[in-house]
């Protein structure tokens, strides 16, 4: 049973497995699940429509696994989508045109950013306490620039970012693999991913090491920020409004379900943003899943918690080692012809 | 003895001069966590302001602890009624029955209580499942007699309005087998969901083509509805008929422009036959009844939806 | 015998960690296990306490052979450890931890009385004057430790295992702790004494078992064994005076060394009094002193760990700023910190990580060391350096505390440092590391490297050290060189200076 597998692979492979078996498991549900057909240019079809609802909970996940695996943990990133959202629909309201909206978002998810990073790493605040500050506030922020209704909308470019599509792919889709592999590479080729593992296992002994661990925790939420920020352009383009009230709310919950079913420790560490990407698509195809399955709207929550719940016990270790050590308890024990078997 | 009386006299005195001038009224609300209920709000202060009432608004922010403070506070500052948004049903006895202890009357707008109904003057609201109703015959008459499979968009799972919708609209569609609920599932209440909802309904029903019409609970879902729909290469309104409640300028803009094709109202002003009530009140005990029902009504593109549109985007939907 | 283990065997992953290993003990001895890191002390005791469970072997209880699944099977059968850290709950009162778990009830209520009572009952006969009803948290870790003690005698009463119980008690401390042993060895317990401090071994135990590499290596009397041949059986080769033999030869003024580094009234309020250091090329500075006497806090003004109130730092060129460890590393400054687990290796990264992550961070994020300059890295030292690990890919934390310290060391000695900070270089490793780490200590000046040693044990100190300065009272209150480097003139400096400047 050992393939040799390059060691991203094997990192990835629980995800890629689980990913594979949700989707069997719709197409029983749903048989036209696969249906991939070309329709004005652009694909078509439940797969492309999870990989484009995925974007939001993907972008999330990206950047919350860079902050989970500094030992973090980002609640304002729901909230910071809803600002940066609401950011975007009041310049275009305004009509500040789509460049100065995109830039003006991209900004405030930098602040909102700076201003977790500032709280956790210069001073001090527990990251879930710092960050619960802008994911309380945020939303009266994001209220107060909508005026408290839906900020409308009606411009086909800014729409785009929601609806539009790169040679058949939808953009939402576009920018988080984008998003996903820049930030990948980013931590890969250069030394930024040993740096923020090691400030993630062990701040201090890393800080005595020379590594500058302020800097690169209020970097790791900024990139948080932004991440959130593209996703709050994403939504807020797909409705061609900005929802305060409801643009990414709990989807920062999702993003650090996502980050988990990936396999990332919430102590921080080791982490693999494509395990994360993967459990967002994993939550998406669960999401959609149930849409097309036809359940009852009733059933959705618990469906999704009973399928989370069989994934995260599947991938937990423990649960692993239990079943190895009764396989082998039963090869030994059990079944003396295998080992016969084996020993020739 | 003496004392009492001569206290009992100055209250009434006191609570007469009140009256002599302006009436002061505190209200209550929620929170603003929809457009509906900022419009809620707007109309509110217009309506106080026409009849020259004077307001006090309080925002609960979605906890009922702060609504009780408020009513609390009201009491205190002697206002001369109470109107009362409730965030929950439940545990309202002992404030109610303190406002009725101090003899101050209280409204309750949009939503009620599961509390004895002489703790409260009267209820104004909209009957939700007659909401329902509106719209499941307008679809009724709309495809007279033809096949339709309907998609519904629900409300947040297990809340009054998506239970009291749906069966308002499943009473009207009774006995008219030609229209059948294909597909129903829940876009709480938001435009997003309601998008990503109607995406997967295309998918499942051969991209739409065998969508008659959608019922949505909520404006809001309905037009991200048809956001997915023109996606999905569709018009809507015209290939799939699209047909929900609230009434939001956003859903006149659609009307307007061809993409939708009733609403039925749920009307934001719940304050004005409130005070009207309570002007029956004050003037001369005249109890009103326990529950006022606002007007239900439908709108189509024979309604002038631009202008409807323009009367209410600066409501604060 | 009331403990008879035969031909015990555990192997891990690439590793046997226990090999047929024996061990007898006898009821109202004291038996001490011995052996370096990684000799399979640990695992075996894990194994005696049902930590794990052994591959293969026997253990026998007065005869009956068991095989405990849990620690509190183990401790049901008789047998009770106590850690080098107490793993009792601090912030609990001195009587409920001893009663922890099964506290007596008066009609299903516990009863605080009957608790005290019976919490007295249990230390009476230890000789320490506590109050039961204060929490533990207020005691200093000696009595903590003799309360543990007394708690696992009362749950267990067979076998006590006491490992490393000794690491972080003073001198007068050890004493107290080694009467409460000594009687309970009288009253026929029989214990198990796991220490790396040699003086205790011979002043406590009645014999000696020593492993190495996972083998049983010899059982003896204590009387019938001494120091040399113990360290000998330890190591696995004779040692001969490994620390006098390479021991900086004070009497003898050498060529003066030309000054690298000099500090200027370092301070920092309240932590340590100004101090002015200078440090030559090649030199080894000894900073003595006792626990919290601010000698870790010097170093760590020095690598600008703590923020100084004030002070200055130069070299031959000029001013060098030292107020970040970043500062300092790029001043060439390196820092093996005291406290390894906590301010010294990452614990989940591998040995090649951990190796390159000074030399990484200070490259900045944006020029990372290659794979292959990783991997080379951690193979040289780990060959340098001897880290016994079966590869470089090993996360830290799962090295024992030696190779965890070689780590750290190797991750500086790849800055090339000029001047390197080393804070208790060896303490809680074994002997054989020891003597490498001090071999070490003398390549490093000899390759001009300058240090300045922090160290508990003196004689290694004054082994190492071209100077030592002594450290009191948050103040560094004396320097001795040439000839005044010897055992006796420190600790009268670290023990009497308060009376010689009041006489």
């Amino acid at each position: 049973m050992s393939f040799a597998l390059p060691p991203v692979l094997r990192r990835v492979a629980p995800q890629v497995v689980t990913l594979v078996a949700v989707c069997v498991l719709v197409t029983l549900f749903f048989p036209g699940f696969l249906d991939l057909r070309l329709s004005d240019g652009r694909l078509v079809g439940p797969v492309i429509d999870i990989v484009k609802r995925s974007a939001p909970v993907a972008l999330l996940a990206i950047g919350m696994t860079l902050v989970i695996a500094t030992k973090g943990i980002d609640l304002s990133v729901g909230t910071t989508m809803a600002i940066t959202g609401a950011v975007a629909a009041w310049c275009l309201d305004s009509g500040l045109g789509v460049g100065p909206a995109v830039a003006l978002a991209i900004a405030t998810g930098l602040v909102c950013g700076l201003w977790n990073g500032g709280l956790v790493a210069i001073i001090g605040i527990q990251p879930i306490v710092a960050t619960l500050i802008l994911m309380t506030a945020g939303r009266g922020i994001a209220q107060l620039i909508t005026e408290g209704r839906i900020l409308t909308f009606n411009d086909a470019g800014f729409a785009w970012f929601g609806s539009g599509a790169i040679l058949g792919v939808p953009v939402p889709a576009v920018i988080w693999v984008v998003t996903g592999v820049a930030l990948a590479l980013l931590m890969r080729r250069t030394a930024l991913g040993l740096l923020v593992e090691a400030i993630g296992v062990n701040r201090r002994a890393s800080a005595i090491a020379g590594v500058n661990a302020t800097v690169l925790l209020i970097a790791v939420y900024v990139a948080s920020g932004l991440c959130a920020a593209f996703a709050g352009i994403i939504t807020t383009a797909d409705i061609r409004g900005a929802d305060a009230n409801n643009a990414g709310l709990w989807l920062e919950l999702d993003a650090i379900l996502a980050v988990v079913i990936g396999g990332n420790s919430l102590l921080g560490g080791r982490f693999s943003i494509a395990a994360s990407i993967l459990g967002a698509l994993i939550i998406q195809t669960i999401d959609t899943g149930i849409l097309l399955a036809g359940f009852p709207s009733e059933y959705n929550l618990v469906i999704k918690a009973a399928l989370v719940v069989i994934i995260l016990v599947l991938q937990s270790p423990q649960f692993m080692a239990e079943v190895f050590f009764w396989r082998r308890f039963g090869r030994k024990n059990l079944a003396p012809d295998t080992v016969k078997e084996d020993a020739r | 003895m003496k004392l009492k009386t001569l206290l009992a006299t100055t209250a009434a005195v006191s609570l007469m001069g009140l009256a002599a001038t302006a009436q002061t009224v505190g209200f209550s609300q929620i929170g603003s966590e929809s457009g509906w209920r900022a419009a809620e709000t707007t109309l509110t202060k217009q309506q106080a302001e026409e009849r020259g009432i004077d307001l006090k608004f309080s925002d609960a922010q979605q906890k009922q602890e702060n609504q009780i403070a408020a009513i609390r506070s009201f009491i205190a500052q002697g206002v001369d009624a109470i109107l009362l948004a409730p965030v929950v049903a439940t545990g309202w006895d002992s404030v109610l029955e303190e406002a009725k202890e101090a003899e101050i009357p209280v409204v309750l707008l949009d939503r009620r209580v599961d509390s004895a109904d002489d703790l409260y003057l009267t209820a104004v609201g909209s009957d939700l499942v007659h909401e329902g109703q509106v719209a499941g015959e307008w679809l009724v008459n709309e495809v007279a007699g033809e096949d339709c499979r309907v998609v519904e968009l629900q409300g947040t799972t297990g809340s009054s309005p998506a239970i009291d919708r749906k069966t308002g609209f499943e009473n009207a569609i009774a006995g008219h087998d030609n229209i059948e609920i294909v597909r129903s599932q829940t876009g709480d209440f938001t435009r997003s969901m309601g998008k990503e909802v109607m995406e997967s309904f295309l998918q499942a029903e051969n991209g739409g083509a065998d969508i008659c019409a959608l019922y949505a609970h909520n404006d809001d879902m309905a037009v991200g509805a048809i956001q997915a729909i023109k996606e999905a290469g569709l018009n809507p309104g015209e290939d799939i008929l699209i047909v929900s409640i609230d009434a939001v300028p956003d859903i006149f803009k659609a009307m307007a422009e061809g993409d939708a094709n009733a609403t039925v109202e749920l009307t934001p002003n719940m304050a004005g036959p409130a005070f009207d009530a309570l002007a029956a009140y004050w003037k001369d005990g005249t109890m009103p009844e326990k529950f006022i029902q606002t007007e239900s009504r439908l709108y189509t593109p024979a309604d002038d939806p631009q202008a409807e549109y323009e009367n209410r985007k600066d409501l604060g939907y | 015998m009331l403990l008879t283990i035969r031909s015990l065997t555990k192997t891990f992953p690439g590793t046997k960690a226990l090999d047929g290993v024996r061990f007898d003990l006898r009821a109202g001895e004291v038996h001490a296990l011995l052996g370096e890191n990684g000799a399979g002390k640990s695992t075996l005791i894990k194994c005696l306490t049902g930590a794990y469970r052994p591959d293969a072997g026997e253990i026998r209880l007065d005869g009956q052979p068991i095989a405990p699944r849990s620690t509190s099977e183990a401790q049901e059968l008789g047998i009770g450890t106590v850690y080098q850290e107490v793993n009792l709950l601090p912030n609990l009162t001195v009587a409920q931890n001893l009663c922890f778990g099964r506290e007596p009830r008066r009609f299903g209520m516990v009863s605080s009385r009957e608790m005290k009572r019976m919490a007295q009952d249990m230390l009476s006969g230890y000789g320490i004057d506590v109050d039961v009803s204060r929490d533990l948290g207020t005691y200093s870790v000696a009595i903590q430790q003799i309360v543990a003690i007394a708690r696992a005698v009362a749950l267990s009463g067979k076998v006590l295992i006491l490992d490393e119980p000794t690491a972080s008690l003073d001198a007068r401390e050890v004493e107290m702790l080694f009467d409460v042993v000594r009687g309970l060895r009288d009253r026929g317990l029989g214990i198990v004494f796991v220490t790396h401090f040699l003086d205790q071994v011979f002043a406590l135990s009645d014999r000696i078992t020593v492993l190495r590499n996972g083998c049983h290596i010899v059982t003896e009397d204590t009387a019938a064994l001494d120091r040399v041949r113990l360290i000998e059986h330890m190591l696995g080769r004779a040692l001969e005076d490994e620390v006098e033999h390479r021991a900086v030869d004070h009497g003898v003024a050498g060529p003066v060394k030309p000054e690298m580094l000099a500090f200027d009234a370092m301070s920092r309020r309240g932590v340590v009094e100004p101090f002015d250091l200078r440090i030559a090329k090649g030199e080894v500075v000894g900073l003595a002193g006792l626990l919290g006497s601010g000698r870790t806090e010097s170093a760590e003004l020095l690598f600008g760990i703590r923020g100084t109130t004030t002070g200055t730092a130069r070299d031959e060129v000029g001013p060098v700023r030292i107020d970040s460890p970043r500062a300092a590393i790029a001043a060439g400054f390196g820092f093996a910190p005291e406290d390894r687990k906590t301010d010294g290796i990452v614990a989940d990264l591998s040995i090649r990580e951990n190796i390159a992550l000074a030399l990484q961070a200070r490259r900045g994020w944006a020029r990372p060391v290659s794979r292959t300059e990783q991997a080379r890295l951690a193979e040289t030292y780990i060959k340098r350096l001897d880290i016994r690990t079966s590869d470089a890919e090993k996360a830290v934390g799962e090295l024992s505390g030696g190779n965890q310290q070689k780590v750290v060391l190797a991750r500086w000695l790849a800055m090339n440092p000029r001047f390197l900070i080393l804070d208790e270089p060896t303490r809680g490793i074994d002997v054989g590391a020891h003597a490498e780490i001090l071999r070490l200590i003398h390549e490093l000046t000899a390759e001009g490297m300058s240090l300045l040693v922090i160290s508990s044990e003196l004689d290694e100190l004054i082994a190492v050290s071209d100077r030592v300065i002594v450290v009191r009272d948050r103040a560094h209150v004396a320097e001795l060189t040439g000839a005044d480097v010897t055992t006796e003139t420190v600790v009268r400096a670290i023990a009497d200076h308060g009376r010689e400047e009041v006489a």
